[in-house]
């Protein structure tokens, strides 16, 4: 079985957001595997282990991205493919279509991703590769069950449980309760640095000058912080008296009580 | 020239979702004079919902119905909606930003070839304040602000990153455009006060050759409870409450104040409750009147799916939990005493 898995590396969910010349800065940032593609990943190994096969995990990014496909491979991906994201629009639309065309110079049985990205948040990327590549999909999966050419998958539908079957080729999004991540080994981290290591460009991919402009059909125009929520009232008294106290705040302050 | 516009609505238990009139409104505020806005409805017996619909200001609701269409199906729904796309050929689509919405939205976008602006939680219009709040900081540097101005005139669109730690304002740069909006933050559309209705188009749904995806089977969880990213109140769980029977008190004065029970995701990793509960970074998102944090320490994953919460309480034995420095009222207590005296307290309050 050959599986592609896409994964993002995204910045540490602890980190705090700098703005700098109207970007989040990356000074210092710690950067992790969105932790959703972790699942995919898992998954990815966990079905080779079943069923023999390959493994590839591909990155669209800066050269930094190189460590969260590395951490694929320690955790027991066979092969990597970076995306460098020079010359790529920053859209999602954009980033599938890269996506889609470097997915497309190989074959693959399951593509597999996160359910979003902790940190730009659209859930469109995974989705709309599987459109560019004609795979259905599902999106949120807890479970994956493949037996021949059939995935019998379980989906969360915000509390939901959705029972699918699916013929492969498909491509999922992993949700969280998929599986239980493991970390990379000091085997697993040796051997990745002799596993095949792929980059691609922007010109390797059809983004030419001319192409590139038009691809982007989003465009941000600014990036601001929200309004810091200040620290509001600590209640005093018995118990008694703060719910009480509570009550008549929130029915004064909030008309839906 | 004129422009249609197309919601795909969503239902619930049968019941249209709050989140489809307010990604009306996100359409309404996109529409120029002129405009026509249309409506989807897929499903099954859909009669009652299409008339309700019709109510909107709407020029036309499209009811289709579909054996294929009684569950989510991704394949059956586009299926379904290609027709309707080609004929309506649409310069924008909405949708909730849903399990079905983050399903079906990008996937409509990629076959539109159209951008899509995901989650978006305010619309504003010349760079006017429309909805939400935002702090429009200084952060911005002057290379955004040209740029801003380069798109003068245009509708923005406001929606959180990183977790909501920073605002992002995006714009499309062509057409056709596909947008979700996040259920809570945008005010739901109002029926139309002149009593009149929009046309209701019914068709069948076409027959998808070789659908390869099979719903087998819905496991109702939530039948009957609030949907908890669409409630006006939250009581929320953490790990205070120490086991599944520890959620009991909350569900109580949820009940009492029709709201819905979430949960930290310290609870749901002990095993208290259901992750569908979860509120967080990866949980839901929640976006409520109300937040009532009980037993919850406050970690930055979870504020990721609450801090937008108009008015937030924290119950903690813990007066130094983080919780307490986004609070807008803190009890410092024990949340088996306090939470059952609130509820007794609401309740004498509400009679
Ligand atoms: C990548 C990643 C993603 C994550 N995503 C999420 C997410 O989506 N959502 C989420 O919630 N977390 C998430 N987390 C986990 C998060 O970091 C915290 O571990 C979690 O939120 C803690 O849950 P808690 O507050 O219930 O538990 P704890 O931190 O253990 O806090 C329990 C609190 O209960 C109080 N307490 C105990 N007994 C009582 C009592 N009787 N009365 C009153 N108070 C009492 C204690 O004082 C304490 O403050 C994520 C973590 C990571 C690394």
């Amino acid at each position: 079985m050959n599986i592609a898995v896409l994964l993002k590396q995204t910045f540490d969910t602890e980190e705090k957001i700098v703005l700098r010349d109207g970007k989040a800065s990356e000074d210092g940032v710690k950067f992790i595997v969105n932790p959703y593609d972790e699942y995919a990943i898992e998954e990815a190994i966990r079905l080779k282990e079943a069923h023999g096969g390959q493994v590839t995990a591909l990155s669209l990014g800066p050269a930094r991205v190189a460590e969260a496909l590395r951490t694929a491979l320690a955790m027991g991906a066979d092969e990597a493919i970076w995306i460098d994201d020079a010359g790529i629009p920053q859209d999602e639309s954009a980033a599938a279509e890269a996506i889609a065309a470097a997915l497309g110079q190989q074959s693959f049985d399951l593509v597999l991703g996160g359910n979003f990205s902790v940190d730009t948040g659209g859930a469109q990327v995974a989705v709309r590769v599987a459109a560019a590549l004609g795979l259905p999909h599902v999106t949120s999966i807890t479970k994956l069950t493949v037996d021949g050419g059939t995935a019998s998958v379980e989906r969360d539908a915000e509390g939901d449980l959705e029972r699918i079957d699916v013929t492969l080729p498909a491509l999922f999004t992993a949700q969280q309760g998929l599986n239980e991540p493991r970390y990379p080994s000091l085997p697993g981290i040796m051997k990745a640095k002799k596993k095949p290591f792929k980059s691609l460009t922007a010109q390797d991919l059809g983004f030419t000058d001319g192409r590139t402009a038009e691809a982007a059909r989003t465009v941000r125009i600014s990036l601001s912080l929200p309004p810091g929520r200040q620290a509001g009232q600590m209640l005093h008294g018995t118990p008694q008296e703060q719910a009480t106290a509570l009550v008549g705040l929130l029915r004064n302050g909030v008309r839906t009580i | 020239m004129s422009k249609t516009y197309l919601i795909v609505t969503e239902q619930r238990d049968g019941k249209l979702r709050r989140v489809s009139l307010e990604a009306l409104r996100a359409a309404l505020d996109c529409a120029e004079a002129g405009d026509e806005i249309h409506a989807a409805l897929l499903g099954e017996g859909l009669d009652g919902l299409a008339a309700e619909l019709a109510g909107y200001p709407l020029a036309q609701v499209h009811a289709i119905e579909g054996e294929e269409l009684r569950h989510y199906n991704p394949e059956a729904y586009i299926g379904a909606l290609a027709p309707l796309l080609e004929a309506l050929r649409p310069a924008g689509l909405f949708l909730g930003h849903t399990a079905l919405g983050r399903d079906l939205a990008p996937a409509l976008a990629a076959r539109l070839s159209a951008g899509q602006i995901s989650d978006v939680t305010a619309i504003e219009r010349d760079g006017g304040e429309r909805d939400g709040g935002e702090r429009d900081g200084g952060e911005r540097d002057d290379g955004e602000r040209d740029d801003g101005e380069r798109h003068g005139g245009q509708i923005v669109f406001v929606r959180p990153l990183y977790a909501g730690k920073a605002i992002e304002r995006k714009v499309f740069t062509a057409f056709p455009q596909v947008v979700t909006v996040r259920a809570n933050n945008l005010p739901a559309a109002e029926p139309r006060r002149d009593g009149g209705t929009a046309i209701v188009a019914k068709r069948a749904a076409a027959p998808v050759a070789d659908l390869r995806t099979v719903v087998r089977e819905v496991v109702r969880r939530t039948a009957g409870k609030i949907d908890l990213t669409e409630a006006r109140i939250v009581i929320a769980g953490g790990r205070g409450v120490k086991s599944a029977e520890g959620f009991r008190p909350l569900e109580e004065l949820a009940g009492l104040l029709g709201g819905a029970v979430g949960a930290s995701r310290g609870a749901c990793d002990a095993g208290y409750c259901d992750y569908g509960l979860q509120i967080g970074q990866t949980g839901k998102v929640v976006t409520p009147e109300i937040y009532i944090a009980c037993g919850i320490s406050g970690a930055i994953q979870h504020l990721a799916g609450m801090s937008g919460s108009r008015v937030i309480v924290a119950i903690n034995k813990d007066p130094e939990a983080p919780i307490f420095s986004i609070a807008d009222f803190g009890i410092v207590g024990d949340l088996f005493e306090v939470v059952p005296l609130l509820t007794q307290a609401f309740r004498q309050a509400l009679a």
